[in-house]
């Protein structure tokens, strides 16, 4: 079908007209991403300048100082957890929020799924809205409501639930928050669309063959739709873990993820390498678990 | 740029005229579209080549109705893209009225398309779908409003001019698909399974009336199709197409009276094919033994020798059966199945050496026919020149 | 609502509750903080009857307003450059097998896998490195990159979608190239690039952590500004002006959503 019936130069002008429709969104990419990515790169493994820069001398101490610490006094290398603790409460938090995107968003997805084509809309809708909605603004939202004075503290204070104001806000609990609030549509949004393509013939000759309700769904319905929710696991988990916002303003500065700690070495406590060695960390962790997210996609492709 | 010599001179001839008197150029017995040797290969030179076409040698006359047709995946539609300017052949050559267009472009070649789904732009409206080729054309205004009407009267859409493609049936997208290719009058007109998309009702119909629009334009139609029945009810020639070659051109009696192959035997309509061995030859014919029925003489135009294994090809409504036997008629066999087609009867047969026939019996006894159950013992004669004999 | 139908077989007990807690957690946040921004009251917890006095106030204010300008200026301009940009990828690159075509589509589609915190700290640091003052262009810049995949995908999308044969239809028409894309593929395509550059300007009218390090003195971006506001704690003005921002980005959504329905039934 590629094959056009077009005599040789034209084919060649037609190349050209490729290439000059093409390198222009490219150039822009490469230079104001790539390139700055590649900096970053380089930087990692410099050393830091008192304000800010870097000092062109090769270091690895942007990746020792993850684990480590430089004692004061004689200038050893201490084992430090604070940065790993950090790392591992990104994780962490991103990987809870996982799976609670993960909790909601099955049934969700799998109830949209099966309406009217015009309830379907409808229910999408109401889904993809705040998907495109000002984050900040959201995260605020959210803030506004878990504030101790908040409408969620003066609805169980009313109701003599509590006596004194639970600290909603500001923790680990609101981050958590946060990250599921921010990112949820991802995960209803993919599962759906997996849950259209289901044929629904297969839960009829589950039910046709004995199987209860219960068992149906959990070995006929969540196996199919695996590609599914593993993809909507990695929208999910990728923008969580790198997540700035939430943090930053639910948990009040205290609570730090990586993406914080990222961003004040180039605001506050400026140690450039320090910061581009963190960059990197948080892009391979990326980089690994989409390539491996395509090699399952790939795989899956080519069994099914 | 490219040049393109040709664009404009078959654009000057004279405006559409539907009595057909002013038929542009292409007067009968001209030939409209010559083929020589094409041959199309896809991925040429790499490990996964795909020959879909070779040895394509065809020649296509002037204010025919010519059909391609074959199974899926046989070649008609790529040689019909071909002629269109979508595909390159790889090899050979491709006149249209004599001007080799084997390099030419679509937009360069005096050629319009009809396509599968028809194609047609869904932003415009159906007036201006059919003048969409006129203005590529540079004709004059009055020139492309007046040709547009005279195209919405042929194909009957005249009320549903400010229409768009969405708000139209099949049928009615269909016509407009016609018109739009017909309005530039072009010397060839190609349709590539414009029928498929339409159900069985108004299949028939736009049979018709495809056919009368082709008499009554005098364009050259090539027509592809994957239906037998479509091809052999409109077309004035047909040719078949099997695996990237051509198996019979023939007008539709001669496809379906005297195919030359097994393949075209059995594409077109049905057959019972049977083998045989040639026992005795005269000048006129031949003596057949077709084991476990017994022998058929027949008269034959191809020169046989004794000994000699052939097949037969017998249309199975050209077989007669009888409770009796006697001089000419072969078996016993027996019924095995008796199915019931309304206008028809078949009946399975099955001989001896597991040998199957086919026989369909018209239904209200006008040859006096018994009708026979399964399990009957039958004779069966085939009519005078019924069995063809296939060497290939 | 799920048991209402016990005959439907695909129905399970208790899938439509949690779609609807699902639903109004989404939604009660942002429902609750616009309700409040129309609170008469100084406090933003106690209800004292309605008024649009906080909306007056912010409306005023001529900071906010220099910084609605700001980012008015930087999605119209960022949007429209990306979207420009990506038209022509996507022309390049939708039913055109050529070598490197696989690099070609990952490089566009970059900016959406690098998480967002790496590319605004990369774009500080390549901005300074390269001797770039920050401000205004700087910002410009880094919008312009993150927006074009935004603008690409609805763009590609629409053009898959678009039946090849159109375009053979055309040349069998006597179309030139140039025709067939001026009469046929850009007025087909126009849904996908209005969708595509409206999700562009949404983007950029969203972002506030590459703007934010990318910025320099008298560059400041409404998300920057509302940060900002956010040290004092949240404040009724905080809730006015979010609520604008609010009404406004789902407006636009409802838009672009609009013109790429209307877009495929076509």
């Amino acid at each position: 079908m590629t094959d056009r019936a077009l005599p040789l130069s034209s084919r060649w002008s037609e190349r050209a007209v490729t290439a000059g429709l093409l390198w222009p969104s490219l150039a822009v990419i490469t230079v104001f991403m790539v390139i700055p990515v590649a900096i970053m790169a380089v930087y990692s493994f410099l050393e830091p300048a008192t304000y800010g820069g870097v000092v062109w001398k090769f270091s690895t101490a942007g990746y020792e100082q993850i684990l480590f610490e430089r004692d004061f006094l004689d200038d050893s290398l201490v084992f430090s957890a604070d940065y790993l603790l950090i790392l591992w409460r990104s994780v962490a938090q991103a990987a809870i929020a996982t799976l609670l995107c993960l909790i909601i968003s099955v049934p969700t997805a799998y109830y949209i799924a099966t309406r009217s084509d015009r309830a379907k809309t409808i229910w999408i809708y109401l889904i993809t809205i705040p998907y495109w909605v000002n984050l900040l603004i959201r995260t605020i939202a959210l803030l506004f409501i878990l504030r101790d004075d908040g409408p969620i503290n003066d609805v169980l204070m009313a109701a003599g639930l509590v006596s004194a104001p639970l600290s909603l806000s500001y923790n680990s609990f609101a981050i958590g928050l946060g990250l599921v609030y921010s990112f949820l549509p991802f995960m209803v949004l993919p599962l759906y669309s997996a849950f259209e393509r289901f044929d629904f013939k297969l839960l009829e000759a589950a039910y046709d063959l004995y199987a209860s309700r219960r068992i149906a769904f959990f070995r006929i319905v969540l196996p199919v739709m695996r590609p599914g929710l593993v993809a909507g696991g990695l929208l999910v988990f990728i923008p969580a873990i790198g997540s700035f916002l939430a943090p930053d303003i639910l948990g009040g500065g205290k609570t730090l993820m990586i993406g914080n700690l990222i961003g004040t070495q180039f605001q506050g406590a400026r140690n450039w390498p320090f910061g581009a060695a963190l960059s990197m960390i948080l892009m391979t962790l990326t980089l690994i678990v989409l390539i491996w997210m395509a090699r399952r996609a790939a795989r899956t492709k080519f069994n099914g | 740029m490219r040049i393109m010599p040709s664009r404009r001179t078959f654009s000057t001839q004279a405006a559409y005229a539907p009595d057909g008197a002013a038929r542009a150029g292409s007067v009968a017995g001209q030939v409209a579209a010559e083929v020589t040797d094409l041959a199309k290969t896809y991925g040429a030179g790499s490990a996964k080549a795909f020959e879909a076409l070779r040895d394509i040698n065809l020649t296509i006359r002037a204010n025919e109705f010519f059909t391609l047709l074959g199974p899926s995946g046989c070649g008609k539609t790529t040689l019909l893209r071909i002629l269109g300017g979508f595909e390159q052949l790889t090899e050979g050559s491709c006149k249209i009225f004599g001007q080799d267009v084997s390099r030419l472009p679509p937009e360069a070649r005096p050629v319009n398309t009809v396509f599968q789904q028809y194609a047609l732009f869904p932003h415009m409206t159906v007036r201006r779908n059919i003048a969409f080729g006129l203005e590529m054309l540079g004709r004059p205004k009055a020139d492309v409003a007046r040709t547009v009407d005279e195209m919405l009267d042929l194909v009957h859409m005249r009320d549903y001019a400010d229409r768009k493609p969405d708000h139209l049936s099949g049928g009615q997208r269909q016509r407009v698909a016609l018109a739009r290719a017909l309005a530039p009058r072009p010397k060839l007109l190609l349709l590539d399974e414009p029928l498929s998309a339409l159900d069985l009702k108004l299949r028939q119909k736009m049979r018709l009336e495809l056919k009368a629009l082709q008499r009554e334009t005098g364009i050259t139609f090539v027509f592809v199709t994957h239906d037998q029945e479509e091809a052999l009810a409109m077309s004035d020639r047909v040719a078949v197409l099997n695996k990237g070659r051509i198996q019979q051109v023939g007008t539709p009696e001669d496809i379906y009276e005297q195919p030359q192959s097994r393949f075209v035997a059995d594409f077109i309509g049905e057959s019972n094919l049977i083998e045989g061995r040639v026992t005795a030859t005269d000048n006129s014919g031949a003596a057949v033994d077709l084991a476990g029925l017994g022998r058929v003489l027949l008269t034959c135009p191809e020169v046989l020798v004794v000994g000699q294994q052939v097949t037969l090809s017998v249309r199975p409504e050209r077989v007669a059966l009888s409770a009796e036997g006697g001089d000419g008629k072969l078996g016993p066999v027996t019924v095995f199945d008796r199915t019931y087609l309304g206008n028809a009867v078949e009946y399975h047969l099955r001989a001896a050496g597991d040998r199957a026939l086919t026989v369909r019996a018209p239904r209200g006894g006008l040859r006096g026919l018994l009708d026979f159950t399964p399990g009957a013992e039958v004779y069966v004669t085939f009519e005078a020149n019924a069995p063809k004999v296939l060497t290939a | 609502m799920s048991n209402a139908r016990l005959k439907d077989l695909r129905a399970f007990t208790g899938f439509g509750s949690v779609a609807a807690g699902c639903v109004i957690f989404l939604y009660a946040p942002i429902l609750f903080l616009t309700v409040y921004s129309f609170n008469d009251g100084r406090s933003v917890s106690q209800w004292s009857g309605a008024s649009l006095r906080w909306y007056a106030k912010v409306l005023h204010n001529s900071d906010i307003q220099a910084a609605a300008v700001n980012s008015l200026i930087i999605a119209t301009v960022a949007a429209t450059v990306a979207t420009v940009l990506a038209l022509g990828a996507a022309l390049a690159m939708t039913n055109n097998r050529f070598r490197g075509e696989e690099a070609a589509y990952a490089t566009i589609t970059l900016p959406l896998m690098v998480p967002e915190i790496v590319t605004a700290v990369a774009s500080l640091v390549f901005f300074v490195s390269v001797g770039f003052s920050l401000g205004f262009t700087t910002i410009l810049l880094a919008h312009i990159v993150f927006c074009i995949p935004f603008a690409y995908l609805p763009i590609r999308a629409r053009l898959e979608g678009m039946d090849a044969t159109l375009r053979s239809a055309a040349a069998d028409l006597y179309a030139s190239r140039r025709q067939a894309f001026t009469k046929i593929t850009l007025p087909l395509l126009v849904p996908g690039l209005v969708s595509g550059w409206l999700l562009a300007f949404i983007i950029s009218l969203d972002d506030f952590i590459i703007s934010s390090m990318v910025a320099g003195p008298g560059s400041t971006t409404l998300p920057m500004h509302i940060y900002g506001m956010l040290r004092l704690g949240i404040t009724p003005e905080v809730n006015a002006i979010s609520s604008l921002m609010l009404i406004g980005s789902t407006l636009l959504v409802i838009v672009a959503g609009v013109l790429n329905r209307g877009g495929k039934t076509t």
